[in-house]
């Protein structure tokens, strides 16, 4: 599989938007591992039909990812983050915690909260979609990327791609493998001073940015986490008031029931505030966080380039001294030199792009967060100023 | 147990007690007018000798309690317009300025008692005390000892906390302001003022002269050893209430009234009802309070991100929502107190309350069981003196006739003391529902109005906030 003949190829076809469009038209969840259908449409010659599906799943995903970061055609590029592994094992957790404590409330209680987690893990599940559909639509929108052979055969071979759920020896190659990969980095950091201050800085900020980006991600899914949990508590609130009313006849129970609906509506409420918080704050964060440490793997093939390019004008220096093979040193050299060139300036490129594309990102985030959050807390005003009244009406 | 088997009331006492009862009745229709002449004597004298007479007074209670009662027939209206004539005449206390006396473990609370009232049985419209935690314990079993045998139900005082007391004692510093994160301070001060209220709320209780006292008298009160939990009658203290729940376990009276019979299952079933609702609503206290303290972490985070975000106008938007996440954060701790502080405390209070309408209950049944001793101990002696006067031995025929007709004394008087117990339980309850109906309106008007505004302020935050974001550029 050469990638040039592709290329070449892929050069005519006109850079129009509906070029390569991929989705994920439909999933499906089987025991613990999902199964992602990948829609594509094109109008690219080197596709044998205009439309196609093909069924794949998180580890082909993965294997795609790989081989983008593995091609030194695309060193210079920051390569879009590769999904997260769907991991639906806290809700399973939370739906198995729920079976055992169903002694503890009532019917109506105990129907609520597995809606709601129901609820929870079909959100889970169409987030997990997305992204994996982002980092495919990333892909295929970027003019160099979509022309990746692998990409292509990823879209459109109906066949298992071989890349099987890895095996624990294989998972544990892979940790010992990304340990290297922050050990490398570590060494080259500490080791090679970088000719380019712009990039050094860029290094530094974005490694911190990154750890930052890490923290908030934690603490946000943290925090609307909890939030999920105190609107889950109105429940069993609302469902007491409403045994209280139930068990009170008389001048309290159409009050008490006026209050238990009010719970349980501003429940509902505040289960859409945790969970846009956590669609616009947390997600866009997580994703940054991804994203970033992509840009960040950028600069580290930057920084290795470098290192090969220091070494050639090492070799080189040396052959000149002994006058020896100074040819073949020189022409390494020159490549060395020609490709850190480009690696630095595709890099400065990308990483503007990067700017851009967070500066956009966050904006509509923080945006929609802003007006979200107007919203629910108006509704919930709404919700409490109307039940006041009808329950002073009742006084 | 209480032995209602006494001599008939003093004439004074019968007096002084059935006057302060007109004064309930008459200070429903005409309050301001009657009660100056009626009360301030009567009320001053039994304050003299409240010490001399209080055992005396206590056991005669039952009968005097009830006199006018039975005169007036009408109580549910007179409660009524107890409530109803509440409007003109009023009593507001407040406990401000919890401070830390003394040091080691010595150390205790002191709490400022400040009383504004119209009620003529006050000297001044305005004054304030200071008391410890024991003198509010102290003031509870005073009124316990004097009104729970005749069926009242006694607002219960705030629990005793060593756990709570041990770290005021031990924290080094002199005054435990309620600033410096003293929730525990703040907790106790408002749960005593809720006592106190409650109490005042009563309409006899608040007339009662040891109240008075408490809220009024400059003096230190003498210091109520026996609410000290390791003290001697602390030990006795809880051996008779030992004593007491086995009785309540053990003993099942016959029930002739199915008055008695329904509110007894309803009052369980409210129980277990409110424990339930309360437990829930503390585990949403708890997730308020991390909401809030998870909050802070991304403000902060928020705030650092903002510090190496290089994007000017992204830097300043994150910075923005540090600062709205920092608010948000105060907010949601409010709404944690508004939790806990309206909803969560006063249905502890009423599980507390619902506790002494069932020790209410209890004297009732004590009371009963009394009357059918006192009947068994009459047939005994009946059949005793039937078999004298079969054997012919007239001379204890005499002797065992007037044991019967001592005993027929006694069990009318237990019969009596029953039917009164059981009257005035019931007009009790009667009270305790209509105030329990309206606290529990009010309470939950007032919760949804105070999430209300957090609500309002929630939307000014983020309106603030939303140019922020649009700023970014």
């Amino acid at each position: 599989m050469t990638d040039k003949s592709n290329q070449e190829e892929g050069n005519n076809v006109p850079l129009v938007d509906n070029t390569l469009i991929v989705d994920i038209s439909d999933a499906l969840s089987e025991k613990d591992k999902v199964k992602f259908t990948v829609h594509t449409r094109t109008t690219m010659k080197n596709f044998q039909k205009s439309e196609f599906l093909v069924v794949r799943q998180h580890e082909e995903f993965i294997w795609l990812h790989d081989r983008y970061e593995e091609d030194p055609k695309y060193a210079g590029y920051i390569i879009p983050p590769p999904p997260p592994r769907p991991n639906f094992d806290a809700s399973r957790e939370k739906l198995q915690r729920l079976g055992e404590g169903e002694g503890t409330m009532t019917k109506e209680e105990f129907t609520k909260m597995k809606q709601e987690l129901e609820a929870e893990y079909l959100a889970t599940f169409k987030k997990t979609v997305a992204m994996h559909e982002v980092f495919l639509t990333r892909l295929a929108s970027h003019s160099v990327f979509r022309e990746d052979h692998h990409l292509h055969v990823f879209l459109e071979y109906d066949q298992d791609l071989c890349a099987r759920p890895k095996g624990k020896l294989q998972q544990l190659g892979g940790i010992v493998k990304s340990i290297g990969n922050t050990t490398d980095q570590y060494y080259l950091n500490a080791t090679v001073r970088d000719v380019n201050d712009f990039f050094e800085q860029q290094m530094n900020s974005l490694t911190e940015y990154h750890n930052q980006l890490k923290e908030a991600t934690t603490r946000t899914d943290k925090m609307t986490e909890k939030h999920k949990e105190l609107a889950d508590s109105y429940i069993k609130i609302s469902g007491g008031v409403l045994q209280l009313a139930n068990n009170d006849p008389g001048p309290l129970d159409k009050f008490l029931a006026k209050v238990s609906d009010t719970f349980e509506r501003a429940r509902k409420v505040e289960s859409r505030v945790a969970s846009d918080q956590d669609l616009k704050l947390a997600d866009t964060l997580r994703y940054y966080m991804r994203d970033s440490q992509a840009a960040r793997a950028l600069l580290v093939r930057r920084l290795k380039c470098l290192v090969t390019y220091e070494n050639a004008n090492r070799t080189l220096e040396k052959a000149r001294h002994k006058n020896k093979d100074i040819h073949a040193a020189e022409a390494a050299q020159s490549q060395a030199c020609e490709q850190f060139e480009a690696i630095s300036a595709q890099a400065k490129e990308e990483l503007l792009d990067f700017k851009t594309r967070r500066l956009h990102a966050f904006r509509k985030s923080l945006i929609e967060l802003a007006e979200l959050e107007i919203k629910h807390a108006r509704t919930q005003q709404d919700l409490l100023k109307k039940s006041v009244q009808s329950l002073r009406e009742l006084l | 147990m209480a032995d209602p088997v006494e001599p008939p009331p003093l004439f004074e006492n019968v007096d002084i007690l059935s006057d302060r009862k007109e004064d309930e009745d008459l200070f429903v229709s005409a309050r301001q007018e009657q009660a100056e002449p009626y009360k301030d004597e009567p009320q001053e004298g039994l304050n003299g000798d409240a010490d001399l007479t209080n055992l005396s007074l206590d056991d005669q209670k039952p009968e005097l309690e009830t006199v006018p009662i039975n005169n007036s027939g009408t109580l549910p209206d007179t409660m009524e317009q107890v409530e109803a004539a509440g409007g003109d005449q009023f009593l507001e206390i407040s406990i401000t300025e919890p401070q830390k006396v003394g040091d080691g473990m010595s150390a205790y609370m002191a709490y400022r008692v400040t009383t504004k009232t119209n009620m003529p049985i006050f000297k001044k419209r305005e004054f304030s005390v200071t008391r410890r935690f024991s003198d509010f314990l102290g003031l509870h079993d005073k009124l316990s000892e004097k009104y729970l045998k005749v069926g009242r139900i006694i607002p219960p005082a705030p629990e005793k906390s060593v756990i709570g007391m041990t770290k005021i004692k031990i924290s080094s510093q002199a005054e435990g302001s309620p600033s410096n994160g003293n929730d525990f301070v703040e907790r106790r001060r408002a749960s005593l003022e809720r006592y106190l209220k409650r109490t005042a709320q009563h309409p006899v209780l608040v007339l009662d002269p040891d109240f008075r006292e408490f809220l009024e008298s400059d003096i230190e009160l003498p210091k109520a050893t026996s609410t000290s939990a390791l003290s001697s009658a602390g030990v006795m203290r809880l051996f008779n209430k030992v004593g007491e729940t086995v009785n309540k376990i053990t003993y099942k009276m016959d029930e002739t009234d199915p008055w008695f019979e329904d509110k007894l299952a309803h009052i369980e079933a409210l129980e277990t009802q409110l424990r339930k609702l309360h437990t829930n609503v503390e585990a949403m206290v708890a997730y308020r309070k991390e909401l809030s303290h998870l909050t802070n972490g991304v403000s902060r985070s928020a705030a650092m991100l903002s510090a190496c975000e290089d994007h000017n106008s992204l830097s300043m938007a994150l910075s923005n929502l540090a600062d709205t996440e920092e608010k948000v954060e105060a907010l949601h701790l409010e709404q944690a107190n508004t939790d806990f502080f309206i909803l969560c405390e006063l249905l502890k209070d009423y599980l507390g309350l619902l506790g002494a309408v069932r020790d209410a209950f209890h004297e009732r049944t004590k009371l009963f069981q009394h009357w059918q001793h006192s009947q068994q101990m009459l047939a005994k002696k009946r059949e005793a003196k039937a078999k004298m006067e079969l054997t012919n031995r007239t001379d204890k025929v005499d002797q065992a006739g007037a044991e019967v007709i001592e005993w027929e004394a006694k069990v009318e008087r237990g019969q009596e003391n029953f039917d009164k117990i059981s009257k005035m339980i019931k007009t009790e309850v009667e009270r305790f529902e209509k105030c329990r109906i309206h606290d529990f309106k009010i309470m939950f008007i007032k919760y949804f109005e105070n999430h209300l505004n957090h609500q309002a302020q929630l939307v000014k935050y983020w309106e603030a906030f939303l140019p922020q974001a649009k700023a970014i550029a």
